[in-house]
């Protein structure tokens, strides 16, 4: 039997499959068998045929960083003119369309903003928390890290205090890819892997849920990709804290890395293998900002069961060229022409609308 | 016959009949993949042993949605008849006019005679153009406009003769059946006539455009005063038999049914049953932006793949399916290599018609773009001339 089929009888009989699996997956597969694979992988967690999104806004609350990360079109260094930090009045006009949108959440991320300290962060919690009922996912591990080193807190003492102050869960991003040498190349000023991991790590253990994002087709490999998935799959088997991994490919264009862009059948390929290798992850979700309408409705069938969010608001992906916009009703067209039953959903996956 | 050469021909029949059959067990093993839709089993068992497919199969895969299985299904058909090679050509696009009297209702290119934004190229402006790409190494000159009443016969003799001038190795794609119609209006010759001489001013290949959807109700609700069916079709046999071939489109998206989609499919299978002149079918997704039809959304990647897959597997006499990447865009056309189509079109520069209809595709792509988007997607990328021989 060659090494597919053997692969294809592990995914059938729900085996769990390794690092030289996924970079067979990589080199032999065929399109349409990764997405037979992957679907067989989404049914195991989702029987039924139902795709989910969740009504959300990003906010990002500064632009002011100094991670200086070469793939980012979004931040201003400190001291440009540029620079911003969300005034409280358009934190609350923002907020209140969100609610009024039908919003659930907000995605509350900023940069890695050196003259923020602790008190912003719980006072801006507290704030919307006092004045909204609205959840708050917010804080990547990157900016987690930096603010605990800013304040010399441990990120269990920084997470307890800003879970205190309303912190809901915790988006996955700033994962990038998590191999320090890849990091090293294009995110130098950023938390390392296992600084990222520690975060997520704690987090699950004072019983945050966070998701995991992966950024790829810049300057990493497929053993990169590949590193990526077990270090997350390895956390997920001892804290069961993820609810979903997004994998998205980098945007080249306003930013410092001169590659290729990434092609949509590499992200299908990527995305399918994402749902074999991270048999632990309960959710998968298209990247419709940067792979657009048409790829990411495709992507329901390469082993997604997630939209992800409406985002009435986005700004990181924007300023790095590509502006899909997607309304609510386009999503949930999009979906129930796929021959899925389109569901709202809350941070936790929990479907909370029944009425569609 | 030598003692040895008989051996060798025997050796040559055991190694067809071997052959053959591992052949056969290879395509059982490639059709080993996964319908998630039981109705589509008896569609698998069709394919697989090369019977061919009615109408009633063509709404089942149309009304499943099970997009991967079907994909699987036209995958095995185009690998079949291509391996792993995907087409491109090096082509121009050059519209002479967008000056049009048929007014329909779905196209956001055509204008009014002095309306703003009219054209109409005069033979210089055309010389110009192939002048200022001269140096590229383009294969094909894909040449379409309006119907424009102002402009004489000689006009469209110019045209090609022009072209073959400055470009004598190009081949000239020129003109829909819907244009030829009109031709023959003001040639004053008969349409076969009218064929012939512009066949002898260098038309070497008619596009597939204008065909829309070969339904009477859809035509007398979008396109009343373009030719119906059964002239598109009369029209395109006598282009076959004057020894031109051509390729067919359908513009889907719109108000078409399903069904009518299929009788459009079985239109075409029945003419090229008799002529075998069409060279490809080129499903055109509908862009509604500035259209009479704006309120209808855009097609979906689902249906864009479902018509490629289903013109796949139902037009099993053409040899090659064209996924039109101006019109889907160049994420979705790259998929679509997997869901039964072979060729991406072209590079083409300054595309027109759907741009002005909202598509945001890029208006042309590099050589070196087509091919990576094959290459990154695991298909062997063939540039090829509007005959399909390779370059």
């Amino acid at each position: 039997m060659t090494n597919i089929e053997l692969i294809k009888e592990k995914v059938f009989s729900n085996q769990r499959l390794d690092a030289d699996d996924a970079m067979v997956l990589f080199d032999q597969a065929e399109l349409l068998l990764l997405a037979d694979l992957a679907g067989h992988r989404r049914k195991y967690f989702h029987p039924e045929p139902v795709v989910t999104f969740v009504s959300d806004r990003n906010i990002n609350y500064t632009n002011v960083c100094v991670s200086g990360c070469k793939f980012c079109a979004f931040f201003r260094p400190p001291g440009h003119k540029d620079g911003y930090v969300i005034e409280p009045s358009v934190l609350d006009k923002k907020i209140e369309e969100t609610l009024s949108l039908g919003g659930t959440q907000i995605l509350l991320q900023g940069g890695m903003h050196p003259d923020l300290d602790l008190n912003y962060y719980i006072s801006l919690l507290k704030h919307i928390k006092n004045k909204f009922k609205i959840h708050i996912h917010g804080f990547s591990p990157t900016e987690i890290a930096f603010l605990a080193d800013l304040s010399s807190l441990s990120i269990k003492e920084l997470l307890e205090q800003l879970m205190a102050a309303g912190l809901d869960s915790i988006p996955g991003g700033g994962a990038e890819i998590l191999v320090d040498e890849i990091r090293q190349k294009i995110s130098p000023n950023k938390c390392s892997a296992d600084k990222w991991l520690e975060v997520m790590k704690t987090a699950h253990h004072l019983g945050l849920k966070t998701t995991a994002t992966m950024m790829f087709g810049h300057v990493e490999d497929k053993t990169h990709i590949i590193e990526h998935w077990l270090k997350l799959r390895t956390l997920q088997d001892e804290t069961n804290g993820f609810t979903a991994f997004i994998p998205w490919t980098f945007q080249p264009d306003n930013t410092r890395i001169h590659v290729k862009k990434t092609t949509a059948v590499e992200y299908l390929r990527v995305l399918a293998i994402s749902r074999l290798m991270l048999d632990n992850i309960p959710n998968l979700q298209v990247s419709w900002v940067t792979q657009g309408d048409k790829i990411a409705q495709l992507g329901l069938a390469f082993g997604a069961n997630d939209f992800g969010s409406t985002m009435m608001e986005e700004n990181v992906v924007a300023a790095a060229g590509v502006k899909f916009r997607l309304p609510q009703s386009e999503i949930v067209r999009l979906i129930e022409n796929a021959g899925y039953a389109a569901r709202q959903r809350d941070c936790f996956y929990n479907v909370i609308d029944s009425k569609k | 016959m030598t003692t040895w050469s008989f051996f060798d021909n025997l050796n040559s029949v055991f190694n067809l009949i071997h052959n053959q059959s591992t052949k056969y067990l290879k395509d059982l093993r490639e059709m080993d993949f996964i319908l998630t839709d039981n109705q589509l089993f008896s569609i698998k068992e069709k394919v697989l042993n090369n019977v061919r497919l009615d109408a009633d199969d063509a709404l089942l895969l149309y009304n499943s949605n099970d997009i991967i299985g079907i994909g699987h299904l036209a995958d095995f058909v185009r690998r079949k008849r291509h391996g792993k090679k995907a087409y491109f050509v090096y082509n121009q696009h050059l519209n002479y006019t967008n000056v049009c009297i048929t007014h329909c209702r779905f196209c956001a290119f055509s204008r009014n005679k002095g309306q703003s934004g009219a054209f109409t190229l005069t033979i210089d402006d055309v010389r110009k153009k192939l002048l200022d790409r001269i140096d590229e190494p383009i294969t094909e000159i894909h040449m379409v406009g309006g119907i424009n009443p102002e402009l004489p016969f000689e006009y469209y003799l110019d045209l090609l003769k022009t072209i073959k001038k400055i470009r004598p190795n190009v081949t000239i794609k020129a003109f829909t059946a819907v244009e030829i119609a009109h031709l023959a209006g003001i040639s004053s010759l008969s349409l076969e006539g009218t064929i012939q001489i512009l066949k002898d001013a260098g038309l070497e290949m008619v596009p597939g455009g204008g065909a829309e959807v070969l339904s009477s109700r859809v035509r007398d609700k979008l396109f009343p005063r373009k030719i119906g069916h059964e002239r598109w079709l009369e029209i395109v046999a006598k282009i076959h038999s004057a020894g031109l071939t051509s390729n067919a489109t359908m513009l889907y998206g719109h108000i078409e049914t399903r069904k009518e989609r299929v009788k459009h499919f079985m239109h075409l299978r029945t003419l090229q049953d008799k002529t075998n002149g069409f060279t490809a079918f080129i499903p055109l997704a509908f862009h509604s932006q500035n259209t009479l039809m704006s309120d209808i959304p855009s097609t979906t990647a689902f249906e864009d793949l479902k018509n490629i897959a289903i013109a796949r597997l139902m037009l099993d006499n053409f040899d090659h399916i064209k996924a039109y990447w101006v019109m889907i865009g160049e994420k979705l056309a790259q998929a679509a290599l997997s869901f039964g189509a072979d060729d991406l079109d072209g590079t083409i520069i300054e595309e027109k018609i759907t741009h002005m209809a909202g598509a945001t595709s890029s208006k042309g792509l590099t050589r070196k773009k087509i091919w990576r988007m094959i290459q990154s997607a695991g298909w062997d990328p063939v540039e090829r001339d509007s005959f399909y021989n390779e370059i």
